[in-house]
């Protein structure tokens, strides 16, 4: 039933301090979440002086001349540095988002920085998303047709039906979204959550989809669809400023109207 | 990492398949809401109309028929709004299989009789 007191590995305790150095013009402290869960160790929360005159203005940048320079025993995952992997999404400043695409200059005081929300740790800031990758697949987010494939042409979409993915093939499924998700905490097994409701929604939108139904039935269930309440982190969170809120209400109203 | 066994995670996600259900549930919801808004104004007006009223006159007022069937679809939706708000929070918060089910039925239970005493006494009041 209810638990209380919070597990062993979610105390994180204070850790080491990287002093920047001496003759640095404008010292900034980043507090990194370190956890190892091979180690044996609880959680601690790193703190590293960095000298913003001698380092990128993103987050990821700083990340990066941490590990460079700094500890190279520190964990996090990156690859596009712009925004269109979604492989550095991680919670900075009380705010997921996409370390890449986040200014130092726009937090306050020290820059914290922990993995996604209530996920598995697998180390430092990388979190386990596997169940999430499940998740997505289980939507089967690819076109589905019974019409074969027309013999020499594109199968062909207007001007207006294309419009109405604008908004949801830009999701670069970071998971910042789902994983702000209160409801996605508690029951991250059964819902599936914001980004991977917005991929199905972005199926049920496309015109030369003609699995629609199915696609509906698909998530017709008090846990996968409805665990839902509409509060909206998932939009205030998006890196992509995408409305992943509004996808989850339009499935809603899609299955309310075929009723 | 906590044990997930051997299954596979596309295993464990698709698992017994969806319900089929939920719509239902969350029409309903959106509709006594609505249905709410005029009954509950209504009620807080017709309230604060018998602030001086006796108890004599408080049942007789609430023996004309129109104030009774008002009452009956404002207790009723009320009750039955409120059953669905709380069956959501049992199911996102109790993670144990046996609690939530037994929850559940109790719950359902406790309402359906609200339900019936409070219409059966207004009936009683009315008839």
């Amino acid at each position: 039933m209810a638990e209380f007191t919070l597990p062993a590995n979610s105390k994180v305790k204070i850790g080491d301090t990287h002093k920047g150095p001496d003759d640095a013009g404008d010292i900034r402290a980043f507090k990194v979440y370190r956890y190892d869960p091979d180690s044996n160790e609880t959680p601690r929360l790193d703190t590293y002086e960095i000298d913003l005159d001698d380092c990128g203005p993103m987050v990821l940048d700083a990340l990066i001349k941490i590990k460079d320079q700094v500890d190279t025993s520190l964990t996090f995952r990156r690859s596009c540095r712009e925004g269109i992997c979604g492989s550095c999404a991680m919670n900075i400043d009380g705010t997921n988002t996409l370390a890449c695409l986040k200014p130092i200059d726009e937090v306050r005081g020290d820059v914290k920085i922990y993995p996604l929300p209530h996920m598995e740790v697998i180390k430092d800031l990388v979190p386990d998303l596997s169940t999430a990758y499940a998740q997505l697949e289980s939507v089967e987010p690819w076109l589905k047709t019974k019409t074969p494939p027309p013999p020499d042409t594109e199968r062909l979409q207007s001007i207006d039906e294309r419009a109405k993915l604008d908004g949801m093939w830009e999701c670069v499924l970071c998971f910042s979204c789902s994983t702000s998700c209160p409801s996605y905490w508690w029951n991250g097994e059964r819902y599936l959550g914001p980004a991977v409701l917005l991929q199905a929604y972005r199926w049920i939108a496309d015109s030369r989809d003609e699995y629609t139904g199915e696609r509906l039935d698909n998530l017709e269930d008090p846990f996968r669809l409805y665990r839902c309440h509409t509060i909206m982190n998932c939009t205030k969170t998006c890196p992509k400023g995408l409305n992943p809120a509004k996808a989850i209400a339009e499935i809603k109203k899609m299955i309310v109207m075929r009723q | 990492m906590t044990d997930k066994g051997m299954r596979s995670d596309l295993g464990r996600v698709r698992g017994l398949g969806t319900a089929k259900e939920g719509v239902h549930h969350w029409w309903m919801q959106r509709l006594t809401a609505i249905a709410l808004i005029p009954l509950t104004l209504w009620f807080i007006i017709s309230i604060a109309s018998l602030n001086s009223a006796s108890y004599a006159e408080t049942v007789n007022w609430l023996s004309i028929p129109l104030v009774s069937i008002f009452m009956i679809l404002l207790v009723s939706s009320t009750l039955y709004h409120a059953l669905l708000g709380v069956q959501v929070v049992v199911e996102d918060y109790i993670h144990h299989e046996g609690c939530k089910f037994l929850l559940l039925i109790s719950l359902k239970l406790i309402f359906l009789v609200l339900g019936v005493v409070a219409v059966f006494s207004l009936l009683k009041i009315a008839l």
